[in-house]
């Protein structure tokens, strides 16, 4: 085969290759060299950017790129991979201009994910499970990295669906990076299971839709010139169920994968509690990858979602329907959420959870382009503020040590551990009387929580290693995660004029922030946010195109739009303000930093400036440098997708709007844009000084750690408890869900199903054919007896050989067969006859 | 070299069994020779085996029939022929089995007691298996399927756990008692199908039997018989015996819920070479049985609608109680699997929970087949179709098709019978689309053989690491584990992988035969589909019990002392080697699968294309 594989129709089957062969070779080679393994992802993940850079640029240098009337000018090539009955199925990669959208933006963000975890990681001490497991850590970022860009270039759901699966395996893996812990230990197994339970639905779509359409490619089957399918799957008298169309059987299971992976209500739960993840990988699966994937998948089937109906004329379908339901639920209860909670990266997680809402309502009227806009926009500056976020918590971690050493900066602080490590982690292994001290070092540092470890690392075992007996199953129901435990280095009320100390990390999440909030015109996010609510608000400005249809899924999502957004703004402002405003509000905001530990008599032994530099600034370096490159993006991405008649800057625009011209070619239907009103963005800008406003009036004054939150005082106490209680969601579904599974299977369907049902009735039969055999025994007894003498001894011996056998129920089988095996006799000796 | 070729079945079959002798008589007191000359004993089958795979993946695809057959009289006395032959998905069976059988026979190096009859009962077991893949006569079938009954007992009750009397015995006796309606049956059609063709014996042709048996009482009268009675019992009364005695025959060895509690016992207290084998390929002979035989022998007896009780409205096919059952199987073993501490059980039960979606993907093919069976030029009943099709003819139809038919009637009684198969027919033509039906049937069977393969390379894998675990920590009680991946991680990685496997993640095997089940089946049977999803989200429950608890948490200071000064807990070299082929087939076939499956295609390509009109 002549293949050039540098032609844009070859190179996307190469992007996720380079990061899945790292993972390959860090797992089985390079495990014990750390360097050589950050080295190897690192480099992986520069190949694939190349690669995606590449088929971006020739993507946008393609004239008439997508759907053009009736042309379809796309990159991709296939192989047979299924080859049944009468149909082959083929596998391919596609490059559609959303596709080209996200190849570049998903390697640009990992790449600065990939080099800020270099530094990250190697901020921990070398006795910290973190660096102990450092190679491991590259490994899984890499698969990761490789699922999402499988999921991007694959030209048909069975693969995306492939890419979302290894993306759930590795965010399995990452949030339970730390598997000491009890409480990543569960957050982990509730984020596979949270997701799993919308994936398992979302496959039977899949499967529903190859029985139906027999085909999966999305060209296929949304491209204009097969608009049959499309047609035929909306068409509700001809296909379905209960009167829905197969189109919306299928999009509704699909759109129920969606609320899993992004996390909506009611699935939203997982989220907060992923957080125990480190760091970067927040940044990873919570902004830049794993979350927008659920979206992403929404827009690429979008034209199935709507077949049927119209969203821009109010004739919903129930995909629709559900989408803009929950999507405003979700945005405007977890903006709510954020405002009541104090760890800097649950703040974060209600945002994501909230702004992932908005783009699904925007999905649920319509507006597509806005929302993959928004996709865009927000998995900038959100992978920015998480990754600023971990930069904080790593400056209040030092800050700790030192403040517990009282020390001015901590280069001490691990020294007595230096000596036994070093020549431990040479080889990359190490004792297990490091561990037991690392572990105990954990609980200090607030790692670890006091009780999570017991001596047998179960919550089982009694004092003496008994292990208790079946009936106490009911103690083996976790305790949950405590939904308001918040870590010391985490909390933002114990933080405070942290911008003195990492002014970088200060104002790059600053800028991170504006974009959240939608500060207007000068940030990317206002310009995503504006178009949706632009689009939500169509029943106002241009109520004619709704032709007597009742647009009330507008409203619904216009309304929680814009209340959210102006909680977004209050939350946003008042966690900035709290982490970097004002001063110190504890010992370890006083000494947080971000400089490296580094041994006092090596930093003598350096040369030269620069080499003392890097000693005490490397990881500094690497992860506040990735910040600023974000912080260009967060603040610059904007500028492709202002609208096109926006007034003044309309000579900058030349009255286009690029981004929709672009990416609105990726689908059946170019979505007509929608006129531009001066009513959305005032509303835009009202939400966004209201809520900011607020916020700088109550937090911008100095305050103490132990004052009561302002809100606090607003609200009252038990409100303020149920926002940390997350509203008491988590309790809600252990109590109901977990339980109730829980006895389902060891009550249930294992106890009295298997056990004393189904082996009840064997032994039954065992018993009764036991029976029936003695009885024949005794028969011939009787009459045999007075036959002859050599028989009865045959009986007795068979019968002392049937004792011999008794082990429990051995005799009852035994006598069964035989019986059986009479039964069979005699038919044929009557056949015969 | 002609005749080698023509005998190669024959070899498979009898290699192993020539093995087996010259282990047994190998002096007892050198363990390790007869632990290498087993395993090399074993390889020559494996390589032919792929080489088979291989000449019938590149072989004529259009051709239908058997390969390679080999026809011997053997038994005239009663009708029987040393009659053997392969095609797709018998040579995908042959090769799994004599892939497992180096593995389980290097995983049982660890046995020191009587090293050498275990290994030789290992490879008799590998003869058994490969006879009832290859055999294309009844007799021959049964027989095989009894020996490999035998050297499992055995190994189950010399070499199993605590509770191996017990275990090994239930196998036995349930196995057994399953089998004697089978050998009645047996016999019955043998005779009644010897009667039809005019031989002056039984047959047990397994191709005539497929040509006669379903037709049996349809159109012909048996000669010198009353008309449609069979032995003076009306023809439907004893077809439908026969059904029941071939259906819980292969129920309880696939096994189909409820048959299925002998399973997690026995696999539980087998050593770990014998779970390998009961779980990668014993389990497999039921579905295959199913295939083979239940399908294409009792269309009719399947699909035709029955009511319970008498009651009219509670109609159920065979199809519908066997795609419920395995609905069953994947919701309930999954739960039960759940519930396990004992890390064994819980992959046993995992067993039950995959092989539901055998019988569900089996399921789906039989209402398919007996729908085309029955409206094949041979048999030419669409009424009969349309009902297996879950249609039926109403009183409507004759207006709604009267364009097509002309027929003037008011209600469907005062048609004659040959006007009720003319309005069947249009009604067929009209509201079934046959192709696309045999798509949906044909990806559902491929996704059942497939899952058939795939979960004897997962179950064998999962087993081996749990075995790998035991006989090193001599417990399996997963309250007492946590914490071992700090200080097993070559173990640990495996595990998870292996685990993963099992789970059905995408790029792994499971994940393509599964989603091919579903996607054949949901058309057919949504809500059990939906309902079996459950099983799907409970399957990821205990997979990541299974990590959590032996995996996670801090490190355990208990096993610590234990890896440190008693005993390594990392898996060994051997173990390792052992393992590798599993994973890396695991691995390439969740890629593409496209490796394989042409050749099951093969087969299932040619059952259904046969009916079409």
């Amino acid at each position: 085969m002549d293949v050039n594989w540098l032609d844009a129709n070859y190179l996307a089957w190469l992007i996720p290759v380079p990061p899945l062969i790292s993972f390959m070779l860090i797992i089985l080679f390079t495990g014990r060299n750390k360097v050589l393994s950050h080295s190897i992802a690192v480099g992986s993940v520069v190949l694939s950017f190349l690669m995606a850079f590449g088929v971006f640029l020739k993507a946008t240098g393609t004239d008439d790129f997508g759907f053009h009337e009736t042309t379809l000018r796309i990159f991709g090539d296939d192989i047979t991979w299924m080859d049944v009955g009468l149909s082959e199925f083929k596998m391919g990669v596609a490059v559609d201009p959303l596709t080209a959208v996200m190849l570049f933006m998903v390697p640009i963000a990992m790449l600065m994910i990939f080099i800020y975890s270099v530094g990250y990681m190697g901020a921990y001490p070398d006795d910290d499970p973190h660096k102990i497991r450092y190679s491991r850590f590259f490994a899984y970022l890499s698969l990761f990295a490789g699922g999402m860009l499988t999921l991007v270039v694959a030209d048909n759901l069975l693969l995306l669906f492939m890419g979302w699966e290894i993306m759930g395996l590795c965010s399995y893996l990452l949030i339970g990076f730390l598997f000491e812990k009890k409480s990543a230990q569960q957050a982990a197994v509730k984020a596979f299971m949270t997701t799993r339970v919308a994936d398992v639905l979302m496959l039977v779509g899949i499967g529903y839709l190859y029985a139906e359409a027999g085909t999966l490619k999305f060209h296929e089957i949304f491209f204009a010139n097969n608009a049959e399918i499309i047609e035929r799957l909306g068409n509700a008298d001809q296909t379905g169920y209960i009167g829905l169309s197969a189109a919306s059987i299928i999009g509704l299971l699909l759109v129920i994968g969606t609320i899993g992976k992004s996390a909506q209500f009611p699935l939203h739960a997982w989220l907060p509690d992923a957080m125990e993840g480190p760091t970067p990988v927040s940044a990873m699966i919570h902004a830049a990858a794993m979350v927008s994937a659920g979206v992403y998948a929404v827009i690429r089937v979008f034209p199935l979602l709507e077949a049927g109906g119209n969203p821009h004329h109010a004739e919903y379908t129930a995909p629709l329907i559900l989408m803009g339901v929950i999507g405003s639920i979700t945005a405007l209860g977890a903006a709510i959420l954020g405002v009541g909670q104090n760890d800097i990266k649950r703040v974060l997680a209600y945002s994501t959870i909230s702004q992932l809402g908005f783009m699904v309502a925007a999905l649920g009227i319509g507006a597509y382009v806005a929302a993959a806009f928004h996709l865009i926009t927000h998995a900038f500056f959100k992978a920015l503020l998480f990754m600023s976020s971990g930069a904080v918590i790593h400056a209040m971690e030092h800050g700790e040590h030192a403040a517990e050493h009282g020390h001015g900066h901590d280069e001490h602080g691990h020294d007595e551990h230096h000596t036994h490590d070093e020549h431990a982690h040479g080889h990359g292994s190490y004792t297990w009387a490091d561990l037991n001290a690392k572990i105990e070092h954990g609980i200090e540092a607030g790692h670890l929580q006091p009780g999570e470890r017991t001596p047998y690392g179960t919550d089982y075992v009694g004092p003496n290693g008994e292990l208790p007996d079946d009936a106490e199953w009911k103690t083996s129901i976790p305790q949950g995660l405590k939904p308001d435990f918040v870590a010391k280095p985490n909390n933002i009320a114990l933080m405070g004029g942290l911008r003195h100390k990492i002014p970088v990390t200060a104002y790059a999440m600053l800028a991170g922030s504006a974009s959240l909030v939608g500060f207007p015109l000068i940030t990317a996010g206002f310009w995503s946010k504006d178009e949706i609510i632009a689009d939500a608000m169509t029943f106002i400005t241009n109520s004619g195109q709704f032709e007597g249809h009742s647009p009330w899924l507008h409203m619904l999502v216009f309304f929680s739009l814009v209340i959210a957004a102006t909680f977004t703004a209050f939350y946003t402002t008042r966690m900035w303000l709290l982490t970097f405003w004002g001063k110190p509000r504890s010992a370890m905001a006083e000494h947080a930093t971000l400089m490296n530990h580094v041994d006092p008599e090596e930093l003598a032994k350096a040369q030269t400036s620069t080499k003392k530099f890097w000693l005490q600034y490397s990881n500094s370096a690497l992860m506040q440098g990735p910040l600023v490159v974000l912080a260009f993006f967060a603040i610059f991405a904007g500028f492709v997708g202002i609208h096109g008649d926006f007034p003044v800057l309309e000579w900058f625009t030349g009255s286009h709007n690029f981004f929709h011209e672009f990416v609105g070619a990726s689908l059946l239907h170019e979505p007509a844009t929608v006129p531009f009103k001066i009513w959305p963005v005032l509303v835009s800008v009202l939400a966004f000084s209201i809520g900011a406003g607020f916020a700088y009036v109550k937090y911008g004054v100095p305050r103490d750690s132990y004052e009561k939150d302002p809100v606090q005082n607003m609200v009252g106490d038990p409100v303020w408890q149920a926002l940390k209680d997350r509203f008491g969601f988590d309790t809600l579904y252990l109590a109901t869900f977990y339980r109730g599974f829980e006895w389902f299977g060891r009550v249930f369907s294992y106890r009295k199903v298997d056990k004393e049902t189904i082996d009840g009735i064997l032994e039954t039969v065992a018993v009764v054919f036991n029976n029936i055999g003695e009885a024949i025994k005794r028969f011939n007894h009787v009459i045999i007896d007075g036959v002859g003498d050599g028989i009865p001894q045959l009986i007795g011996l068979s019968g002392r050989w049937f004792r011999n056998l008794q082990s429990g129920r051995v005799q009852q089988y035994l006598l069964f067969t035989a019986v059986m095996l009479l039964a069979i006799g005699l038919f044929f000796v009557l056949r015969v006859l | 070299m002609g005749s080698f070729i023509s005998n190669v079945l024959n070899f498979l079959i009898l290699w192993p069994a020539i093995g087996a002798i010259v282990v047994a008589l190998l002096p007892s007191n050198q363990p390790n020779l007869a632990r290498w000359v087993a395993l090399g004993m074993s390889i020559p089958s494996l390589i032919i085996s792929i080489g088979l795979f291989y000449a019938i993946m590149n072989g004529d695809p259009t051709a239908s029939g058997y390969h390679l057959e080999y026809v011997s009289e053997w038994f005239p006395e009663i009708g029987a022929n040393w009659h053997v032959g392969v095609d797709g998905i018998s040579v995908t069976m042959v090769l799994l089995t004599a892939l497992l059988t180096p593995i389980a026979l290097l995983i049982a190096f660890e046995h020191t007691e009587n090293t050498k009859a275990i290994l030789a009962l290992i490879l008799f077991l590998q003869m058994g298996l490969v006879g009832v893949f290859v055999a294309l006569d009844m007799v021959l079938f049964f027989l095989f399927w009894e020996i490999g009954l035998v050297p499992m007992y055995f190994i189950i009750n010399q070499w199993g756990g605590a509770n191996r009397k017990y275990a090994s015995m239930k196998f036995f006796i349930y196995t057994m008692a399953g089998s004697l309606g089978l050998l009645l049956a047996i016999q019955l059609i043998g005779f009644t199908v010897g009667d039809v063709k005019g031989l002056n014996g039984p047959t047990f042709d397994i191709q005539t039997w497929h040509e006669v048996w379903p037709q049996i009482g349809r159109e012909t009268n048996l000669p010198g018989e009353n008309p449609g009675e069979i032995l003076g019992v009306s023809y439907t009364a004893v077809k439908y015996y026969a059904f029941l005695g071939f259906f819980i025959a292969f129920a309880i060895k696939i096994p189909v819920w409820p048959f299925h509690t002998w399973l997690p016992d026995a696999h539980t207290e087998a050593p770990t070479a014998g779970s390998m084998l009961l779980a990668g390929v014993l389990l497999k002979l039921g579905a295959y049985g199913f295939i083979r035989l239940v399908i294409p022998l009792f269309p009719e007896e399947l699909a035709s609608p029955r009511t319970l009780l008498s009651v009219s409205d509670l109609n159920f096919t065979f199809a519908q109680v066997m795609a419920g059952l395995g609905m069953l199987g994947i919701v309930m073993g999954a739960f039960s699997a759940w519930a396990q501490d004992d890390l064994k059980k819980l992959v046993a039960y995992s067993s039950v929970n995959h092989m539901g979606f055998v019988v569900m993907g089996i399921a789906v093919m039989g209402v398919w087949y007996s729908v085309m069976w029955a409206q094949s030029s041979d048999v030419n009943d669409p009424v009969l179709a349309l009902q297996m099709a879950g249609q039926g003819l109403e009183d409507e139809d004759i207006a709604k098709y009267r364009d097509q038919t002309q027929l003037q009637a008011a209600t469907i009684d005062e048609l004659t019978s040959d006007d009720q198969k003319a309005l069947a027919q249009v009604k067929l033509d009209a509201e079934l689309d046959m192709d696309e039906n045999m798509q949906t049937a044909n990806v559902a069977l491929n996704g059942a053989v497939l899952q058939m393969f795939n979960h004897g390379l997962s179950a064998a894998a999962m087993f081996l690491l749990v075995g790998a675990l035991y006989h090193k920590a001599h417990t399996r009680d997963l309250r007492r584990f946590g914490g071992l991946w700090h200080i097993v991680p070559v173990f640990g990685g495996l595990f998870v992988f292996t685990s993963m496997a099992s789970l059905g993640l995408p790029g792994l095997n499971g994940f393509t035969s599964e989603w091919m089940i579903v996607s054949g089946a949901f058309p057919y049977f949504e809500v059990m589909v939906l309902i079996s999803t459950i099983g799907l989200l409970l399957t990821g429950a205990y997979i990541l019990k299974g990590i959590q608890k032996v995996l996670q948490g801090p490190p355990n200071p208990d096993w610590i002392e234990y890896h440190e000064h008693h005993h390594s807990l990392e898996i060994s070299y051997r173990e390792t080697i052992a393992i590798a082929p599993l994973v890396a087939l695991m691995l390439i076939t969740g890629l593409y699968p496209n490796w394989i499956l042409p050749v099951i295609n093969e087969r299932v390509y040619h059952i259904f294309s046969a009916f079409i009109r």
